[in-house]
Order: structure tokens, then C-alpha cells, then sequence
């Protein structure tokens, strides 16, 4: 019994080892491929150049970076209202067996493939950009054009995308607070809404906070979706129905055809790409640290 | 003495188990009235239908009259912002929101549409001086309120309800979780209130009722057994039960 327990300890060892040399290694593979390109071409350089031009040997991933952060801003300000308006409703005004249902539903969204998000974005929301959008746009900007491949486009699909984060860890989070922080603010003559903005909301502002962050960095990761409406064009934005290159996207498209320095330069975008997701996890964490301590 | 709760024919359903039985009650202004009986007798349920808590339990029915100042609470016109705002209510575990001191009180006032910061900081001097808590948290009104002893938490609990200006407040066995020295603040605390509130306190403990009370009412498997002055109660009990009960032999 002694020997077969110890066998079974070797073998989980060897698993968690296996996964974390893992990660460790595509680490370093990442950073060798990539830094000779940011050593020769300058990290200034690099991430504060305009063209991004590789056949050029013009290396500047400002575009890209403008692309990302434009579609996750996009996400964001269209998916957090929606998605804690969600979560606000689920936990607080739905019948708890309806709101088990719909919260269900909601996160079968996380289910489904990029590339489908991608494909419904290509056939449906394009089209709709250019054929609803566009003509408002056009009454303040006359002589705007647009294919409809767009920051819009982006923004609208990751933010259905990044809905199931943010609504069910807020959910959770709203249903977490003290049913007695309720019962204290209505009994003190407040109404339903009063109670939910301002005791419960604050009071899970911790975990709604770092759903926001998960959300966030789920978009500013998610490639195929983005890759299908975006239009891919390395140039910084003017407005939102401009098409931009993603930094993923980017890496998806060129590393097919890329030769030895432009696949570096693919490394080195991806070295960027680590950098601020791993951020925006430790900031997650740091805020769901908060939300233990907060609370009491 | 004027009547401040008259309640007649009350009975209260969860779903099918009948937890209050034709309840006849009158709670006088500026009395303390306690509610004693075992566990499971219906007195905190009792307590939450005054200022209609129990709304918020699905599968609450309700038949019978609650008549507050002359006014029907669950009749269809009757305002239960105002009913809330009138009757307040301090729970068994001390709840403060998870804010500042100062926002716990003004919580309340702020919502009743008080924006002036001067008033607002008046109530919050004024309600703290009430409950005895003034001299302990001046310092640190801006502090969060979760940082206070469990006894400041009750005080602080009974002030923001005070902040609205209510005229009657509920107590669900607001000393249950306390030790002693914080419970006999807060029955003391308790007669100085009466002169200016009606009060309804809930309690398990009979020597609480009895040191507190101007009235006492006893509660059995859901029924009013008997309600009278709180010396009658605890000297001189017309029901055989309520002397048993009082005497220690069951509950």
C-alpha cells in the first residue's frame, strides 16, 4: 500500500511539474524568438513605431496596439453596463429558478467557438455596420466610407464574448453580499433600486471589478473573431468604423508566410501581447485579494 | 395612552404552515413592549409584519387588520417607504452596511432626499449622542464601520435607524449576539429611548423582558397566550402556560 501510494504521488508530481516547465519553456521560446528583433530594432522603436510594414523591414506595432486597445475598449464600454445590468437582474429581480435558467443560457455563450462569433460577425454585423450604421455616420461626416469590417464590428462581437465572465462572477458576487446589508437598507425606507446601486453594487465591487479584468483580457487575447471583421489594416484609427489590425490577429495571419527577422518581429509582438495580460492578471488578483478582505 | 399599533385577526401563512393564529395585539406610544416565547413561537415573525418585512419572503399570505396611527399598513393606498421610514428596525446580528461610520447614518436621510452636509452632519452627532456611542467614535467617524466592536456595531445599528426619525422601532433580540456588558448598555440605552419612541423588542432572554419591558406579551405555537403589564406577566400570569414558561418549566 506504502509503495503504490508513493507511486501515485511520483506520478501527480511529475504532472504538475510537466505543466508548469510548460508554461515556463514557452515563456523563454517566446522572449529568445522575439528580443533579438526589439534589441536591434529598439523597444522605443518598436512599440511606438507607426508602420507596421514587414516586407519594408518597417517594424512599428503602434497600430496594432492602437487596434487591440481600441476593440477592448469598445468591448468593454458596450459589455460591462450590459453585463452588470445582467448580473443586477439575475441575482436580485428574476425568480431564482428563472434566473438559474437564463444564467445557464448565458454561459453556454462561452461555449461556443471564436471562430463561430467570427463567422456570425462577418455575415451578419458587417453587412449591418454598412447598410444601418454608415448612412447615420454619413449626416455628421458626409464624406465618410466604410466596408463595415470595423473597430464597431469588433467591439460588438467581443463584448457578447466577454459577457458570460463578467456577468456570472458578478453574479456571484451580488449574491454573495449579506442578505442582512438588504434587509438593513430597505428596512430604513429605501426602494429596490436604491438598495441595489447603492449597497449592493458597492458592496461587490471587488468581484465585479476583476470579472471586469478576466473579461478584459479575454478580449484583448481572443484572435479569430477579431481576426474575420476587423479588416486588418495596420493603421491607427480615426473613429470607430475604421478597420484596424489586432495584435493576435496580426500574429495569426503573418506567421504563415513571415520570413526569419518578420517571424521574430511576430515573437516580439507576442512578447508584448504576454506582458499585458499577464498585468491584467495580477491586477485581477489583486482585486479578488481585496474583495476577501473587504468584506469584513 | 395612545395606541400605536392596533392589530386584529392576524394570521400568517409560509405557504401552507400557519405561523401566526388570530392575533389580537395593542402596542402603546412611548412604551416598551417585549415579546417573549420559545423559539419557533412566531414572535420574530410577528415583529416583521409590522413594518411589513416579511414581503420579502415568497410565499408570505396574510389575513387580518394591522392598524398603525388609524391606518391600515396593508391596505392598497398605504405608502410602505413611509412605514418603513416610521417604523424602523434593529436586527438580531448587528448589520452595519460595509462603509464609513458617517455613511451608515446619513444612509438613511440621504435617501429620504436630505443633501445638506451640515444637516446631515448634525444627525450624525445627534443620533450618536442617543445611543451612547458619540465620545467612543468621534474621532473616527469617517473610518469603516466594520472596525467597531460588536456593541458599538448594535449602537451604530440603532443610530442609523434613529437617523430617519422614526416613531416606533422593532428590535429582533438586538442583544442575542452580545456579551454582557454590551447588552446592559444597550438596555439602558433602551428606557432613555421610550421617552422619545414607541419600542418592540423581541427577546429570548425573560430577565431582559423583565428588567426592560412596560408590557410584556407571550408567544406559543403561533398565538398571543397573554399580554398584559410586564409585573402582571412575571408576578401574577392569568394563563397556567405563560407561568410555566416564566417559571423555566419548558421552553
Amino acid at each position: 500500500m506504502k509503495t503504490y501510494e508513493k507511486i501515485i504521488e511520483k506520478l501527480i508530481l511529475i504532472c504538475a511539474v510537466t505543466a508548469t516547465i510548460s508554461v515556463a519553456l514557452i515563456t523563454l521560446f517566446i522572449f529568445k524568438s522575439g528580443l533579438p528583433v526589439l534589441a536591434d530594432y529598439g523597444v522605443f522603436n518598436f512599440i511606438f513605431g507607426t508602420t507596421w510594414s514587414p516586407t519594408n523591414g518597417s517594424y512599428g506595432i503602434f497600430p496594432l496596439i492602437a487596434g487591440t486597445l481600441s476593440v477592448t475598449l469598445g468591448a468593454l464600454v458596450i459589455g460591462i453596463p450590459t453585463g452588470i445590468a445582467c448580473a443586477v437582474f439575475l441575482a436580485e429581480i428574476l425568480p431564482k429558478r428563472w434566473a438559474k435558467a437564463f444564467k445557464s443560457a448565458i454561459e453556454l455563450l462561452a461555449g461556443i467557438p471564436s471562430v463561430v462569433y467570427g463567422f456570425f460577425g462577418l455575415v451578419v454585423l458587417v453587412p449591418a455596420i454598412r447598410n444601418f450604421v454608415l448612412p447615420i455616420y454619413k449626416i455628421f461626416h458626409p464624406d465618410a466610407s466604410a466596408t463595415g469590417f470595423s473597430i464597431l464590428a469588433g467591439a460588438v462581437i467581443l463584448a457578447i464574448m466577454i459577457l458570460p465572465t463578467i456577468v456570472s462572477i458578478s453574479e456571484n458576487s451580488i449574491a454573495a453580499v449579506p442578505r442582512e446589508y438588504k434587509e438593513a437598507s430597505l428596512a430604513l425606507g429605501a426602494n429596490k433600486m436604491e438598495t441595489i446601486v447603492r449597497i449592493l453594487i458597492p458592496a461587490a465591487k471587488s468581484g465585479i471589478l476583476s470579472s471586469i479584468i478576466l473579461g478584459m483580457g479575454r478580449a484583448i487575447g481572443e484572435t479569430m473573431a477579431v481576426l474575420l471583421i476587423t479588416g486588418n489594416m495596420a493603421k491607427v484609427p480615426n473613429g470607430i468604423l475604421d478597420p484596424v489590425a489586432t495584435l493576435t490577429g496580426t500574429i495569426a495571419m503573418e506567421m504563415g508566410y513571415a520570413s526569419p527577422t518578420h517571424q521574430q518581429a511576430l515573437f516580439a509582438v507576442g512578447i508584448i501581447l504576454f506582458i499585458i495580460i499577464m498585468l491584467l492578471n495580477i491586477f485581477a488578483q489583486l482585486s479578488m485579494r481585496g474583495m476577501g478582505g473587504s468584506t469584513r | 395612552m395612545e395606541t400605536k399599533f392596533e392589530i386584529e385577526k392576524l394570521n400568517l401563512y409560509y405557504g401552507t404552515f400557519q405561523a401566526l393564529k388570530e392575533i389580537d395585539m395593542s402596542i402603546y406610544g412611548n412604551k416598551i413592549t417585549a415579546l417573549i416565547g420559545p423559539s419557533g413561537c412566531g414572535k420574530s415573525t410577528f415583529l416583521r409584519t409590522l413594518n411589513r418585512m416579511n414581503d420579502l419572503i415568497q410565499g408570505v399570505k396574510i389575513d387580518g387588520l394591522i392598524k398603525f396611527d388609524n391606518q391600515d399598513i396593508y391596505g392598497k393606498d398605504y405608502d410602505l417607504i413611509e412605514l418603513r421610514k416610521k417604523v424602523g428596525m434593529v436586527f438580531q446580528k448587528p448589520n452595519p452596511f460595509p462603509k464609513t461610520i458617517y455613511e451608515n447614518i446619513v444612509y438613511g436621510p440621504k435617501i429620504h432626499g436630505e443633501k445638506n452636509k451640515s444637516t446631515l452632519d448634525h444627525i450624525v452627532e445627534r443620533t450618536l449622542k442617543e445611543v451612547a456611542l458619540w465620545e467612543e467614535v468621534k474621532d473616527r467617524l469617517h473610518k469603516p464601520a466594520l472596525g467597531l466592536s460588536g456593541g458599538q456595531q448594535q449602537r451604530l445599528c440603532i443610530a442609523r435607524c434613529l437617523a430617519v426619525e422614526p416613531e416606533v422601532i422593532l428590535m429582533d433580540e438586538p442583544t442575542s449576539a452580545l456579551d454582557p456588558v454590551a447588552t446592559s448598555k444597550i438596555e439602558g440605552l433602551l428606557e432613555e429611548l421610550a421617552v422619545k419612541y414607541t419600542i418592540v423588542i423581541v427577546t429570548h432572554n425573560m430577565q431582559q423582558a423583565g428588567r426592560v419591558s412596560d408590557y410584556t406579551s407571550f408567544f406559543l405555537n403561533g398565538k398571543v397566550i397573554e399580554t398584559d403589564k410586564t409585573e402582571v406577566i412575571f408576578s401574577n400570569p392569568a394563563n397556567k402556560k405563560t407561568e410555566d414558561y416564566i417559571t423555566g418549566r419548558f421552553g
